[in-house]
């Protein structure tokens, strides 16, 4: 309270005010600085040296230091500081080593009063104590700090910082005696004023140079470091060893660093490069600034706040020559921009969500996490701050923990190793992955290859195989029964028509797929059946099926069916399981033409939730009596996309092998390609190398087939002479001898070869592996002791 | 030959080893292989008239054997494997086969052998450091063992190119070599030149490249302008050339690779000036390092001619001793004098600026040594563009260098910052390279011990810089007039401005009672000075492109 008093008092005098202004220079400023009473403003560089006055609407040249003739070094300023007591004292830095003082009481037109040239290096700072009037420090590359009496022609005190160059010196607000100075190797020093033999104090505060240092103006042991290495740090100077208390990790190097008045955690800082901002950061928030100005074109040199009491008016300076007022309410906020969401991964696959709360609130299902509120920004350990100018967001973090099991990728290594992909009929290839999927809870994955089956399988012959392989337990899929049976069941009435679409499906069945001989061979059982006349007798004979069966059968078959409509009411998935389970059966009922159809029609649209969808299939149908296979291409494409970018290309690919030429040519080759990388990429990573082997192998892309083909050779060097084996064949040309001789028989070994890492002998597999059953030693006699895992 | 290269890399890997057992094995098989090498060959080669560089590939292939196996026996800094070389060689021999003999003596042709030499067998840490540099490039280069004389720096230097050559980058290796290889051409340093050409290949550069930058790809001729510039006249550079570089469309480079590219022409470009400063020798296994010549009778060594050194010039060394002799002390006393009378005359700020506008001024007028054109070796000249574009083209005619101040825009505070966020880590390396340099002292001068050498060290810093026009604010450049006489500005300005017309004489010339050692610790000034003047130059125009 006692210091509100003392601003208001400050103000009372001469209130502030003002709006976001800037004038140009006629040189770039190196530094500024602001008389007590915040009316006028003094900027130096190398060409400038200039008073303006701060006017309410603008800026206004007072007074051009700069005179003579022969501009001198001089007037080449580093630094500038105008006296915060007396009102027409001013000393600057000049680069070429000197110390200058200004009097602008002077009358003269040349205001320059008392000139030092102590220094042999350039002189980095000027500081004038906060309260003795005539006390001036300047901090110099040569690395010695000098402290004026500016009653008396020379210095009073030299402080040596052993050759390292000083970049800053600041006196303590608080303690009369105490100056802080910050090194270009990265130390800072606390001195007291009257002993220059020795620091007080010394401690690393940044790797590389500190540029800048300031001490918090209220707060005693606060000092805030600026450095190279892109940190701002907060330093608590009252305990025993200084303790590092906050620290903001900016984006390029700090030049200068000053605590914001009446606002005890916020600074501004300036870059020396690249960024031109200025930011003024909360140090409790060092993530994100505060507030941000971006008005310059170039790296500001200079930041200083108009009013030791007041912080809303920001002056800078800067080498794009302008000199600039920021009012505070203009800056731009960051953190208004900034992303209120955060996602994480977590090591193990959980994920980390924050949000703001009144985001998530609604959600009533979610459970705090029990570490979240470790999370909360420190700022909530204390009482709201009156001045605390941040917005409160409490943000809710919420943890996801994928249960173990589907977090792994077991299923992928299994399913991997467990699809079959070719070597059976298609059929039966579908058949099986679907049970594979089904076993391991993807009953999505497992319905999806049963309706491959069903699409792309000819219809007539699901007759046959169907309940013959139900029977021999090969596949329990009852679905596949289901059509089966109730084609039977209307197939009795209608032999004629039935035989025809056989007929013709098995032309499309050979077109299809020439290679597959078992389905070859269901089409000669097929003429027969033609030749026999009989379906029903062909299916009884066959089948050797009786009525209970048939029965219990069909009665698996619904609860099947019903079963299979749940994964679509859950997940709405449109492509994969759309029409499939209406369009074979319609088709096959079409054809029936049996009573079923509409009672059974009636069924599969309630069924299905997706009703545009089963409309279209069912209308379909009732043109052609029988379906293409190519008929469902859109919708397998559309569905294997669908996968992949899901990231299950395994499904993907093991689809499209096991479609092979049914698919292929609907689906552009490069995205095949794709597919195929990445799935073989993934089988790499899981060390699975022969089913990826078996991928390639099986690949119709050229691209993928020819990995095969690459890094074939194995190169070899001979066992006698130890040199490569350049040549073909089995001498080499070095020391002509045969290599790779087995060491049991002394025969070339001609194909596969075995030998010992350790003492590199070998020879056949099947001799090695023979000798070393009855011996520990290598059989080449070199004493050994080989072994065989 | 690919193939044949991969073969002989994995051949020498073994000898870098630490662990002496493994060296012994891969030096037994390279025993083995040279004398199947030397059987296959049969008795033919002591009979054959045929020079051996006609000789039938396999013939050459075991020349260039012999030839590194030359190498290891006078360089390698394993004892060992050394000796055993030397005997392997000798055996060779007595089996009629012609071994090559090292030309030029030593790494230097300015330093005896012995000198050089010697340091390593005194201190264990340069030993140290020798054995690591061997192990990591399978050879020690004669820089290294010329640089040697000061371990302190040698290891800053090696990590610092190390980092820059083979470790992780934003350029690919073989870009990086050529880059090497384009400034070394630009002094046309034919030691470097052949050093990153084998460099260049094994890492699976294009062989067409090497015939002219015309053949190398588009975006590497764009750097060649920037290469001319900043070896020359770096202080013409601008934000357009660096424009030009960034939006080449489909040829752009990157900030970061051009940051990496610029660190890398500097360093090139000054160790080119280091590299005749200090007349390195060419490397023994290299072309022109090793003769299959039986020794003529004459002594002359075939670079001494090249660069019109005779022997004569050791005489007349002699005789200038004796006028110099008190060199060493009226430096000292000069140095003295400055250091106390420096606050009496106080010079006006127009004297200090006329002082550098001098000092500049008469750096160009500093004749560096005339009549002597250098004969560009061989196929040197095909790596550049441009070859007469040179520093004594504008010198002559007087054009004027613009002052750059360096307190607007200095390493410390500003080139730092720029390349350690453009290209990381390699800013703290070159900083502390820097730095090394700049303030290795033993506080010795000569045979003087406990002098403070600080003030010559940077009048010679200042001076090189201000011969690229760099000023200092608060420096006195009549310092430089008292500190450095005319023989010594003759060297800098020579060994800056153009290093290939280095002699033998200018470096015996200037400093005549000091050490070689010292005289290399002055060509680390001027080479890590020139280094950091190029520097801010390219970093200032690419600074000003940002901004």
């Amino acid at each position: 309270m006692e210091k509100m008093s003392r601003v208001t008092t400050a103000l009372s005098s001469n209130t502030i005010s003002g709006r976001t202004m800037f004038c140009h220079l006629d040189a770039p400023a190196n530094a500024i600085s602001v008389c007590r009473d915040a009316t006028q403003v003094v900027v130096a560089g190398r060409n400038i040296f200039k008073i303006y006055g701060l006017e309410e609407e603008q800026f206004v040249e007072k007074l051009n230091l700069r005179v003579g003739r022969k501009p001198s070094l001089n007037f080449s300023c580093a630094d500038v500081m105008w006296h915060q007591m007396e009102e027409n004292l001013l000393a600057t830095a000049a680069t070429n080593g000197a110390v200058v003082t200004w009097n602008l009481g002077k009358p003269s037109r040349n205001k320059q009063d008392q000139l030092f040239t102590e220094h042999k290096r350039t002189v980095n700072k000027v500081c004038f104590h906060p309260t003795e009037v005539y006390m001036l420090l300047s901090g110099s590359q040569d690395g010695f700090m000098k402290c004026f009496d500016l009653r008396k022609k020379e210095s009073v005190s030299t402080f040596s910082g052993q050759s390292e160059s000083v970049r800053d010196v600041q006196f303590s607000m608080k303690d009369y005696f105490t100056f802080a100075a910050s090194f270009e190797n990265g130390n800072v020093q606390l001195w007291d004023i009257r002993r220059p033999d020795r620091y007080e104090r010394m401690f690393t505060a940044h790797t590389g140079p500190v540029f800048c240092c300031d001490w918090h103006p209220d707060d005693r042991g606060w000092l805030a470091t600026g450095g190279r290495d892109k940190m701002v740090k907060v330093w608590d100077m009252t305990t025993n060893r200084a303790k590092e208390i906050y620290c903001v990790q900016t984006i390029a190097s700090v030049a200068r660093v000053k605590w914001r008045p009446e606002r005890k955690f916020h600074l501004a800082t300036c870059s020396m490069m690249v960024d031109h901002n200025i930011y003024v950061w909360d140090i409790r928030r060092p993530f994100i600034p505060f507030a941000t100005f971006e008005e310059h074109k170039d790296v500001t040199t200079g930041i200083v706040w108009r009013h030791q009491h007041d912080p809303h008016f920001l002056l800078s300076g800067s080498k794009d020559s302008t000199l600039y007022q920021h009012m505070f309410k203009d800056a731009t906020r960051p953190v208004d921009k900034a992303n209120p969401e955060g996602l994480c991964f977590g090591l193990l696959g959980d994920l980390a969500f924050a949000a703001k709360e009144s985001l998530i609130s609604s959600d009533a299902n979610r459970k705090p996490y029990p570490g979240g509120d470790r999370r909360y920004p420190i700022f909530f350990f204390k009482k709201p701050d009156p001045t605390e100018q941040f917005a409160h967001v409490s943000s809710a973090l919420t943890v996801f923990e994928t249960d173990l099991d589907s977090n792994r990728m077991d299923w992928f290594v299994k399913t991997a190793q467990l699809y079959l992909l070719s070597g059976k009929p298609f059929a039966e290839l579908c058949d099986h992955n679907a049970k594979v999927a089904q076993e391991l809870k993807r009953p999505q994955v497992s319905t999806t290859w049963t309706m491959l089956r069903i699409m792309f399988s000819d219809p007539a012959n699901l007759t046959t195989p169907g309940p013959n392989h139900n029977l021999s337990k090969l596949g329990t899929l009852p679905l596949m029964n289901s059509f089966s049976m109730k084609e039977m069941g209307s197939g009795m009435g209608t032999e004629s028509r039935l035989e025809r679409s056989k007929g013709d499906s098995r032309q499309d069945n050979i077109h299809l797929e020439p290679g597959n001989s078992h389905i070859s061979n269901n089409n000669e059982e097929n003429e027969e059946t033609e030749g026999s006349d009989g379906q029903a007798e062909y299916m009884f004979g066959d089948a050797e099926l009786d009525d209970d069966d048939l029965y219990s059968v069909e009665h698996d078959n619904q609860t099947e069916e019903q079963e299979y409509a749940l994964p679509q009411e859950a997940f709405q998935l449109r492509h994969e399981i759309m029409d499939n389970p209406s369009a074979p059966e319609h088709l096959q009922q079409d054809k029936a033409d049996s009573p079923h159809v509409s009672g059974n029609e009636a069924e599969v649209t309630c069924l299905t939730p997706i009703e545009s969808f089963s409309l279209i299939s069912i209308s379909q149908p009732l043109y052609s009596p029988h379906l293409p296979a190519s008929f469902f291409c859109p919708i397998v494409r559309e569905m294997l996309s669908h996968y992949a970018e899901q990231g299950d290309v395994q499904m993907a690919v093991s689809v499209l092998i096991v479609l092979g030429e049914r698919i292929r040519k609907e689906i552009d080759d490069l995205t095949q390609e794709h597919w195929y990388m990445s799935y073989i990429d993934l089988l790499q990573r899981f060390e699975l190398w022969n089913v990826s082997n078996e991928v390639i192998k099986l690949s119709t892309c050229s691209a993928i087939t020819c990995l095969n083909q690459t890094s074939t050779t194995l190169h070899i060097n001979c066992s006698n002479c130890k040199r490569p084996m350049s040549n073909k064949g089995w001498i080499c040309d070095r020391c002509h001898q045969c290599a790779s001789v087995c060491a049991v028989c002394h025969h070339v070994v001609k194909g596969l070869f075995v030998w010992c890492q350790g003492c590199s002998h070998g020879g056949h597999l099947e001799h090695m592996m023979n000798w070393l059953k009855s011996s520990a030693h290598c059989p080449a006699g070199c004493g050994h002791l080989c072994e065989y895992t | 030959m690919e193939v044949q290269d991969q073969e002989s890399l994995g051949r020498w890997d073994g000898l870098g080893s630490r662990d002496a057992s493994s060296r012994t094995e891969a030096m037994e098989n390279i025993c083995q292989d040279v004398m199947r090498k030397v059987e296959a060959i049969g008795p033919m080669p002591a009979l054959a008239p045929s020079p051996p560089a006609s000789g039938s590939p396999p013939n050459s292939d075991l020349n260039d054997i012999l030839a590194h196996l030359l190498m290891l026996s006078k360089r390698c800094p394993f004892e060992d494997v050394k000796e055993q070389c030397i005997r392997l060689l000798q055996a060779v021999q007595d089996l009629g086969v012609r071994i090559p003999r090292p030309l030029g003596n030593g790494p230097s042709r300015f330093i005896p052998e012995k000198e050089i030499l010697q340091v390593s067998k005194v201190d264990a840490r340069t030993q140290s450091i020798f054995e690591d540099a061997f192990a990591a490039l399978g050879r020690l280069d004669n820089i290294s063992l010329v640089m040697g004389f000061h371990p302190q720096y040698l290891e800053s230097f090696l990590r610092t190119q190390h980092y820059l050559l083979q470790m992780d980058g934003p350029l690919s290796l073989h870009y990086r070599h050529y880059i090497g290889i384009m400034a070394a051409a630009r002094h046309q340093c034919s030691y470097l030149v052949n050093l990153h050409v084998n460099d260049f290949l094994q890492v699976g550069g294009d062989p067409k490249w090497l015939n002219g930058l015309d053949e190398a790809p588009q975006k590497l001729q764009q750097l060649g302008e920037l290469n001319k510039i900043l070896a020359h006249r770096p202080w013409l550079l601008t934000k357009e050339h660096i424009e030009r570089l960034l939006k080449a469309e489909e040829h752009s480079w990157s900030l970061a690779e051009l940051i990496h590219a610029v660190v890398l022409l500097t360093h090139y470009h000054s160790l080119a000036s280091f590299t005749f400063g200090c007349g390195i020798t060419p490397e023994i296994h290299c072309d022109g390092g090793h003769t299959f010549r039986p020794p003529s009778l004459s002594q002359y060594c075939m670079c001494d001619i090249a660069n019109g050194n005779s022997h004569a010039n050791h005489h007349d060394d002699l005789l200038g001793n004796q006028d110099m002799c008190g060199e060493v002390e009226v430096l000292m006393e000069r140095m003295k004098q400055l250091q106390e009378c420096r606050d009496d005359e106080e010079a006006s700020q127009e004297e200090m600026a006329t002082r550098f506008e001098r000092e500049k001024t008469e750096s160009m007028l500093v004749v560096t040594a005339e009549d002597e054109e250098c004969v560009p070796s061989r196929d040197i000249s095909r790596h550049f563009e441009d070859p007469s574009y040179g520093y004594k083209d504008f010198s002559r005619r007087g054009e004027h260098v613009p002052t750059f101040r360096v307190q607007d825009y200095s390493w410390e505070d500003h080139g730092f910052s720029l390349v350690n966020r453009l290209y990381p880590d390699v800013g703290q390396m070159l900083d502390e390279k820097f730095q090394m340099a700049y303030n290795l002292t033993y506080n010795t001068m000569a045979t003087h011990k406990d002098v403070d050498t600080s003030m010559l060290r940077r009048a010679i810093w200042n001076y090189i810089h201000c011969m690229f026009g760099i000023r200092y604010d608060d420096y006195d450049y009549g310092e430089i007039n008292q500190l450095l006489d005319r023989s010594f500005k003759i060297y800098i300005k020579t060994m800056v401005c153009s290093p290939e017309k280095t002699t033998k004489r200018m470096y015996e010339s200037f400093w005549r009672q000091f050490q070689h050692s010292e005289k290399v610790h002055v060509n680390l000034l001027l080479m890590e000075a020139r280094m950091q003047a190029e520097l801010l130059y390219a970093l200032r125009a690419i600074t000003r492109y940002m901004t």
